[in-house]
């Protein structure tokens, strides 16, 4: 039986994407693509180790990290319409009220 | 191994794609790659159950739910190339090689152990065992899910209601506005000149052409104007009088049926 040690290395390399995504980009709806990416990333690290231990639970973690992301997606795009329609931008550099 | 293989690649030029691209509608497309691809990855990894999860709920619900958000909130907010903090992006980039180099060095160098694989674990289908860990073991945790499902939803509902602080306008009281603006400024009364008329073509990115020849600007939607789509309308009256081979004065040339428009070559075979 070969080894899980790729599927890990690609969830690294696809979480330091998203890592990196989420500090680079301007636009919030990428910035939370990137989030996505990083909880898919880690959702494929928890089935890796799932296979690698023997055991189910691993899955179930990645389960409950994906009913978590869908409920965070649907509350914060909410958020980023609510802004959109107040301040007409999608910006994340746009929404910086509390700084003044 | 060999799905990962073929799909580890696709994957990782995928996501750096999502770094790269300035339309955010491309950016949800290369996510969607991502993602299905993750998919197949479950199936490789013995997650029948995570593999239609993963289609269903992160390709199905909310990648559409990003892009019904994209389309509400403009497809064109492209992303700004001003660094708001000088430095930013150089010094992320940098984080995030030391972060990515860190973590691969790090796992590629340890060593996991035989794997045990999921095939005893799997015994009696996945989705059985799973449903007999997630409602003993985990039954807590999936209580307080429909608990947080029920939140996101109510949020969502309260975030993104807008209340009506104008009353909404009558079929009346945009008449007498209209009557108003006539009276004021002498804004046209009636409807706008709809695209195509006396104009070559009728399609909607073709202007209307006024009785005088000139395109008149009104009768195409302002969107396609500032997208610079508009079609240009012929010159003058005579160029589409031409373009139709129609003739004012009545003299249609030799090949012209009687109508001014040009007569097949069925028509004058049969008449022979």
């Amino acid at each position: 039986m070969d080894s899980v040690t790729p599927f890990i290395v690609l969830s690294s390399i696809l979480f330091t994407i998203g890592a990196v995504g989420v500090l680079t980009r301007r636009n919030a709806i990428v910035v939370f693509m990137c989030v996505e990416l990083m909880l898919n990333a880690c959702n494929l690290a928890l089935v890796a180790f799932a296979k690698q231990h023997g055991n189910l639970d691993g899955q179930v973690a990645a389960f409950f990290v994906m009913v978590v992301a869908a409920a965070e997606v649907v509350v914060g795009l909410a958020i980023i319409m609510t802004i959109f329609r107040t301040r007409r931008s999608a910006s994340v550099d746009d929404a910086s009220l509390l700084k003044y | 191994m060999t799905a990962f293989y073929i799909l580890a690649p696709i994957m990782v030029l995928a996501a750096l794609g999502i770094l790269f691209v300035r339309k955010a509608v491309h950016a949800a497309l290369l996510l969607a790659v991502v993602m299905i691809s993750l998919a197949i990855l479950y199936a490789a990894l013995d997650a029948p159950f995570l593999f239609a999860v993963q289609i269903i709920v992160y390709t199905g619900a909310i990648l559409m739910l990003f892009l019904f958000v994209l389309m509400l909130v403009g497809v064109d907010a492209s992303d700004s190339v001003v660094e708001t903090i000088r430095g930013q992006r150089l010094f992320a980039t940098l984080g995030g090689l030391v972060l990515g180099l860190t973590l691969v060095i790090g796992v590629s160098q340890l060593s996991l152990g035989t794997v045990v694989g999921l095939t005893d674990a799997n015994e009696g289908g996945n989705i059985q065992r799973l449903a007999n860990i997630l409602f003993s073991r985990y039954v807590f945790a999936f209580e307080v899910t429909s608990a947080l499902l029920i939140t996101a939803a109510l949020g969502a509902m309260v975030l993104a209601h807008r209340e009506r602080i104008t009353p909404k306008a009558t079929q009346a009281a945009t008449a007498a506005d209209r009557v108003k603006a006539y009276a004021e400024t002498g804004a046209h009364l009636g409807p706008l000149p709809p695209p195509g008329v006396f104009a070559r073509h009728n399609a909607v990115d073709t202007p209307a052409l006024l009785p005088d020849g000139t395109p008149a600007a009104d009768s195409v939607s302002r969107v396609l104007a500032a997208r610079g789509t508009v079609r240009a309308a012929p010159r003058d009256v005579e160029a589409v009088q031409r373009s139709i081979n129609y003739h004012p004065d009545g003299t249609p040339t030799a090949e012209d049926g009687p109508d001014g428009r040009a007569t097949g070559s069925t028509t004058t075979e049969g008449g022979e």
